[in-house]
């Protein structure tokens, strides 16, 4: 009987060994009736390279492998010998605590099928949603999401059904529905994974987005930073071409899209929604002032979707499943599921897909483990390089929107930065502030001229210059860009600045800081 | 069509890639790539054909290569070296790994040691945020590195098993 072995592509798990993982299992396995697939990451990223076999009783798991292990990995296969006996061994993959708690849907596919095996698509449930679609009015299509709840998962949370509504009733000759796959924020690899691991799901979003609004065409903005997402989307948009999965008479319901990806060049601000249009549109990433809306004159000037990956690849399921279903998870105004990234100095990281309202305190120390480093937990910064930081004892917090607002916070695109006691909060401030100066697009002056401004606050403070007076104009500073900038790179930036003020105040006090020029940060 | 790699003069072969995406909606990022791709840099002389081909002054098509962080105008080292700074891999010691690096090749971050052998880059998030501190080596992604590793990782490239 063929065994099959799945070895995770997903570049994280490259990053670690996967491919000379699978290369031994290759080796290894010459001469035995082994079946090696590659799939998308689980998302236990602190397993990788994972290792599943598949068994009558499901797909058992073997991680972190290295490739020394795999020759006694195949012997336990055959001989008689149980999988058990091996070091690695985890059990079923599905019932480990950090897999049996979550509720996926996004990611549901991610890590267990063959990314561009279109039939693989098909027996996971794949095009369901599409085709339900399909059989209904692209209003039906609209009310169906705006009933389901969903909210754009990229940062701002905006209620996608109005957006889509928007789409569908500005008239045009032509409108696009284009993703934004500019995944810029440090502490988020979502939608990498998704894209790698399951990109089909994203092109059937966008297809029903499409059917709905009546795009035409769609383009998907990947960063340049993550060229494996890039060859995969570009692989799976063919197979779906060849399929009649895009292109003209989609599964034969007349309708038209084409897909294409586009490669941004290295630069954050891309991910700004008006930016990455003037990005599509050939031109410097300028942030555009709204009104108007994207909805109404987007991409050359065309009514024009643009929602984040999660947010497409959410459309699908709520599709098949219905809205009333999706509407049934989470809470409040968070409905659905979010997606969760445990990143930076964390035990176990990866990808947590669940109902919103978990606590972020019980997913850090259940689920993350604590430290990496196994020193106490002394700041998490939530929501990417915009978003504040919070301290060690600010942790009991649920996950939804509604709460982190509360809080001062933002959940963000849900990327989780955790930090230990070794952290230097007047670097994490002085950093966010370098950062807008190196990424700002440089349109609005509060965010050009203030990032700048900023840094050299922030420097005066901590050498013992006039540190009052300078802490006072550091708070100016951060009120004005955040009331006067054009986009939330410049408007967000004194999250992380003034969260890390209000929580950590001693960092700021004079000192010999001579350091951080030395091992700054400006080349 | 596709561009036969190093035939014909500069403006031919510039030419040949502003052809192939001609078509494209809003080509010129597309065409940058391509052009990068070709020549491994964007250099000057090539400005006023692309300008000219696609109907753009030169200052447009300058203001948009020199917006983007990933055109260079220059070629790179045999071996690109680009280390993740953003806060995940800070959180697990990029900046060690950053002064590491510094002083290993002797240069700064954005230069090519002398010998033209590694080019040292910067680079904000490779999305391995979990498996930091991140690096990306000739296009390749590699995580939870260490000096040590980072070393033998280019040593590899520099050897071309990578």
């Amino acid at each position: 009987m063929t065994t099959t072995i799945f070895v995770p592509c997903d570049s994280a798990a490259r990053s670690v060994g996967a491919d000379e993982v699978a290369a031994a299992i290759v080796r290894e396995a010459a001469g035995r009736d082994v079946r090696l697939v590659r799939t998308g990451s689980r998302g236990m990223l602190w397993l990788e390279p994972l290792v599943e076999v598949e068994t009558p009783e499901g797909r058992v798991g073997f991680g972190p492998m290295s490739p020394a292990e795999v020759p006694e990995l195949l012997a336990c296969l055959g001989d008689g010998r149980s999988l058990g006996d091996h070091e690695r061994h985890l059990g079923l993959v599905e019932e480990l605590p950090w897999m049996a708690a979550q509720q996926r849907l996004c990611m549901r596919r991610v890590g267990v099928t063959d990314p561009l095996s279109a039939d693989d698509y098909l027996a996971h449930g794949g095009l369901e949603g599409l085709r339900r679609a399909l059989e209904m009015s692209p209003a039906a299509v609209v009310d169906e999401v705006t009933g389901s709840g969903l909210r754009g998962r990229g940062g701002a949370g905006f209620p996608a059904g109005i957006k889509w509504k928007t789409v569908l009733d500005t008239r045009a000759d032509v409108k696009f529905v284009c993703c934004n796959a500019d995944e810029g924020d440090s502490g988020t690899f979502a939608d990498r994974m998704l894209m790698e691991g399951d990109p089909f799901c994203l092109i059937e979003g966008m297809t029903i987005a499409a059917h709905a609004t009546g795009a035409t065409e769609g383009y998907v903005y990947v960063r340049s930073e993550y060229p494996d997402a890039v060859r995969t989307l570009r692989q799976a948009i063919e197979v779906a071409y060849a399929r009649g999965w895009l292109g003209e008479d989609v599964l034969g319901s007349g309708l038209s899209f084409d897909l294409f990806v586009r490669v941004g060049a290295g630069a954050y601000i891309c991910g700004e929604e008006t930016s990455m249009l003037d990005s599509l549109e050939g031109k410097r990433g300028m942030v555009r002032a709204k009104p108007p809306i994207p909805a109404i004159s987007g991409l050359f000037g065309k009514p024009t979707l643009v929602h984040n990956v999660l947010t497409l690849a959410s459309v699908p399921a709520i599709l098949d499943g219905g809205a009333a279903a999706y509407q049934a998870l989470g809470s409040k105004d968070s409905r659905g599921t979010q997606v969760f990234q445990l990143a930076g100095n964390i035990a176990r990281g990866g990808v947590f897909e669940t109902a919103f309202g978990m606590t972020l305190h019980e997913l850090i120390h259940e689920f993350g483990g604590g430290t990496r480093s196994g020193r106490p937990v002394r700041a998490v910064q939530v929501g990417g390089p915009l978003g504040a930081y919070l301290p060690a004892d600010g942790l009991d917090i649920p996950l939804d929107y509604e709460s982190f607002t509360a809080a001062k916070a933002m959940l963000g695109h849900g990327g989780i930065v955790v930090f230990d006691d070794t952290v230097d909060m007047a670097r994490m401030a002085r950093f966010a502030l370098e950062f807008c100066a190196e990424e700002s697009c440089g349109k609005c002056t509060p965010c050009r001229v203030g990032s700048v401004r900023g840094v050299e606050t922030i420097d005066k403070i901590v050498e013992g210059r006039d540190p009052d007076a300078n802490l006072a104009l550091l708070s100016d500073l951060c009120e004005l860009m955040t009331d006067g900038s054009l986009c939330a790179m410049g408007g967000l930036t004194p999250n992380p600045v003034l969260s890390a003020l209000r929580h950590f105040p001693d960092d700021f006090t004079p000192r010999r800081f001579t350091s951080l020029h030395e091992e700054g940060t400006t080349p | 069509m596709t561009v036969v790699p190093g035939e014909g003069s500069s403006a031919e072969r510039v030419r040949a890639v502003v052809d192939v995406h001609r078509g494209d909606r809003g080509a010129l990022l597309p065409i940058l790539h391509g052009l990068q791709a070709e020549f491994g840099y964007i250099g000057p002389e090539m400005v006023p054909v692309i300008a000219e081909e696609l109907n753009l002054s030169k200052a447009e098509v300058h203001g948009v290569i020199s917006f983007y962080a990933d055109f260079r105008d220059k070629p790179a080292g045999r071996t690109v070296v680009r280390l993740c700074r953003a806060e995940a891999c800070q959180s697990v010691g990029a900046e060690r790994l950053v002064a590491h690096a510094r002083q290993v090749y002797g240069v700064e971050l954005g230069e090519t040691t002398r010998d033209g052998t590694v080019t040292l880059e910067q680079v904000f998030c490779l999305g391995n945020c979990a498996l930091g501190p991140a690096a990306q080596i000739n296009g390749r992604l590699h995580g939870r590195l260490d000096e040590n590793r980072l070393d033998t990782l280019v040593m590899e490239a520099e050897a071309g098993d990578r």
